[in-house]
């Protein structure tokens, strides 16, 4: 039992990691049906940036609160001006175009922005320094849990709660849904969809930093390579509760979070990312739209 | 349109060179490096003046470019000379006579090559080749049944297998009956074709239902799942290891050196393309071909009109995955090692680029664009470590440019005797 919940508590923290990428795809995804591959990207890119301003507001003798404020802050920013760059110059010029051809667009950025950070910086696997706090109260139960998984949870839970608000009541909230709904309708009844599009990305963006700076806590390193796995395994759980639907992409994570820690716990850590792809078949088998995905009406 | 002064523009990429500065500072200016568990960070300040002037300069043709690149786009019918020049050189090329000309001088340079240029060349061509045929394979997948497929090179893998797993297994026994081990190569090729159309069987009857970005989520899925199964099942197809010494064709019992092997082979490539392309085309202007056509242009529609999607959808896979797996086993024959990391997600991804950015659902195109998407990081070579770099750049600027790929597909046009018409 004791066992069980240990795997069940690293899975929930390893879902509500993927769930705040997750959350940047299906958004992306349902207003402008793109595979964001550069998603993996720019949460690298959080990562990154969190390091190195770190290091810098560090050596100038800052105290460690006011550094991981401070770094997580301005890397988010960063991250969100990223998405907002990429979009601008590699996908709004294909809109309307194939989309097949914006799909390309996107692993472009991918390679482009990967070999940036590895010709700037290092193709060495750094480690990350924890900025973290260890909670001393948390030490009972330190088989379970520790204090990163704690403000993972927190965190997420956090932000989610703040999303879901902020797309159901605030005005840019209701134009992302009627973009999403139907872009040119949104159009006509004066939405800006461009802004929307860009908001859009600066949202995922951030978001993506953030599971950027609190998975390389977690983990402890951080490397030019590690948006990709990140990317596609935040897709596939985008894509398991249902691509578009919000809190689809949190379910999805979760489960997916839940089958990979499970699946490594009790049968083989051989074939921990397939235990991802095979639960991802299966419930596609089930329910071809994802978990909370709506079906769609065919119509000619 | 009232004509904008240039200082507006310059304004505008002040402002653009701006923004990239400060968006770059961090990674370019700063290097970090950690020691000790505390994170150092050095200073590059030479860089700075580099990032705002290329900035700056980027930016300004990047906005000319765009410009110039919808005003093609909105009259694409101007008698610019661009575009007469071109008219003139089709009407040109239309003549049958200089058309098979230009054909039999492209035939000869191919057949020429390896004796012109050496061996690293030759392999070179040898593996754009095999690209090539894995690009006309997905471009039926892909171009013509419009269903995204991004576990391709599972395909290509199970291909490549059939060779390596026949050398391990059948191989010995081969040696021992005294028969050339070159034969495997021959049985292995129509064989890899069979498994791999197997296969793609297999794969398609689950994903049936599925439509669009899920089935290209699924397909990715299962070409995860083959890699994983490769490397983690030692025991059977060498693990990670993979399986070495693969033998090269059979050629009349003759051990060839290693140059003349690599010719060998290029002709055995050309050969196999070149078939590859006659069964395409003919398969594109058959009845299964516009079935599957109808099918990538609206699914009710077509259901509609009495095709059988589910029966499309499988030849669709099968086809695909016949040419992988014949492309699998070429390129086990050149590289005679095979191991699990040929066939990583990164493959699929390539090969679908070769099809997009060649014109999605046109020969020429996969061709060319196979073609380009090999040689370019061949040649790029002496750029060393900005090479991936610059080609990840370059794919996004030609399909910014060219949306519908470099070669676009030609719609078949049906043209009516304008006498019996305006009667």
């Amino acid at each position: 039992m004791e066992y069980f919940l240990k795997l069940f508590l690293s899975g929930t923290a390893k879902g509500s990691i993927y769930a705040l990428m997750a959350l940047g795809y299906t958004m992306v995804y349902g207003i402008i049906q793109l595979i964001n591959f550069a998603h993996g990207e720019i949460y690298m890119i959080g990562g990154f940036t969190a390091l190195i301003l770190g290091g810098v507001f560090f050596s100038k003798g800052m105290p460690v609160g006011l550094v991981l404020f401070f770094s997580v802050l301005l890397s988010v920013m960063y991250a969100a001006a990223f998405g907002f760059t990429v979009e601008k110059i590699a996908y709004r010029p294909l809109r309307g175009k194939p989309r097949l051809s914006a799909l390309i667009s996107a692993i472009g950025v991918s390679i482009v922005l990967q070999n940036f950070v590895l010709l700037s910086q290092t193709e060495k696997f750094l480690p990350f320094p924890s900025y973290l706090p260890e909670f001393s109260w948390l030490q009972p139960y330190k088989a379970y849990i520790n204090s990163t998984q704690l403000i993972i949870l927190a965190v997420t839970t956090v932000i989610m709660v703040l999303l879901t608000l902020l797309i159901k009541f605030t005005r840019t909230g209701k134009a992302m849904r009627a973009t999403a709904q139907d872009m040119h309708m949104a159009q006509l009844v004066g939405v800006d969809v461009n802004r929307v599009i860009s908001v859009t990305f600066i949202m995922g963006s951030a978001l993506a930093a953030i599971g950027g700076v609190l998975i390389c806590s977690y983990m402890g390193q951080i490397n030019y390579y590690i948006g990709f796995v990140a990317g596609i395994k935040a897709f596939v759980a985008a894509v398991l509760g249902g691509i578009g639907s919000i809190p689809g992409a949190v379910l999805g994570s979760f489960v997916l979070g839940w089958t990979e820690s499970f699946g490594t716990g009790y049968i083989s850590s051989d074939y921990e990312d397939a235990f991802a792809f095979v639960i991802l078949i299966v419930i596609l088998l089930i329910k071809p739209d994802g978990i909370l995905g709506r079906t769609q009406k065919q119509k000619v | 349109m009232k004509p904008r002064s240039i200082l507006t523009d310059i304004g505008k990429s002040l402002v653009n060179a701006a923004w990239f500065v400060v968006l770059l500072f961090p990674l370019m200016v700063m290097k970090v490096n950690v020691s000790r568990g505390i994170a150092q960070v050095q200073f590059r300040w030479n860089l700075l003046p580099i990032v705002g002037i290329g900035a700056f300069v980027l930016s300004y043709v990047w906005k000319i470019a765009l410009e110039w690149n919808e005003r093609r786009g909105g009259n694409n019918r101007s008698g610019g000379i661009f575009s007469r020049t071109k008219a003139v050189a089709g009407a040109y090329l239309a003549k049958p006579a200089v058309r098979t000309s230009s054909y039999l001088l492209l035939l000869a340079f191919v057949i020429a090559f390896p004796f012109l240029f050496g061996m690293y060349h030759t392999n070179v061509m040898i593996t754009a080749f095999i690209y090539v045929i894995l690009a006309l394979g997905l471009n039926i997948v892909v171009g013509l049944g419009g269903l995204l497929n991004l576990g391709y090179a599972a395909f290509f893998g199970v291909g490549a297998y059939t060779y390596g797993l026949m050398w391990k297994y059948v191989g010995p026994s081969f040696v021992a009956a005294g028969i050339d081990t070159g034969w495997l190569f021959w049985i292995s090729l129509p064989l890899a074709g069979i498994i791999a159309t197997l296969f793609g069987i297999l794969l398609s009857l689950p994903v049936l239902r599925l439509r669009g970005d899920y089935l290209a989520i699924i397909t990715l899925a299962f070409g995860e799942i083959f890699r994983m199964v490769m490397q983690n099942s030692s025991d059977f197809t060498g693990g990670a290891t993979g399986i070495s010494l693969i033998p090269r064709p059979w050629f009349f019992g003759q051990k060839l050196p290693p140059i003349k092997a690599a010719t060998y082979i290029y002709f055995i490539a050309i050969a196999l393309v070149i078939i590859t392309i006659f069964v395409v085309r003919r398969i594109e202007d058959s009845k299964v071909g516009r079935a599957l056509e109808a099918m990538r242009e609206d699914e009710v529609a077509c259901e509609a009109m009495g095709i059988d999607l589910v029966k499309n959808k499988l030849i669709t896979f099968a086809l695909g995955a016949f040419w992988a797996g014949i492309a699998g086993v070429l390129m086990a024959a050149q590289t005679t090692y095979i191991n699990p990391d040929s066939f990583t997600l990164w493959e699929s991804i390539i090969i679908l680029m070769a099809v997009v950015i060649g014109g999605t659902g046109s020969i020429p195109g996969a061709i060319g664009g196979a073609i380009l998407l090999k040689l370019l990081p061949e040649y790029f070579r002496a750029l060393s470590q900005y090479r991936m770099l610059i080609y990840g750049i370059a794919m996004i600027l030609i399909i910014i440019f060219k949306p519908e790929g470099i070669i676009p597909r030609k719609r078949k046009q049906y043209t009516f005797d304008k006498k019996e018409v305006t009667r």
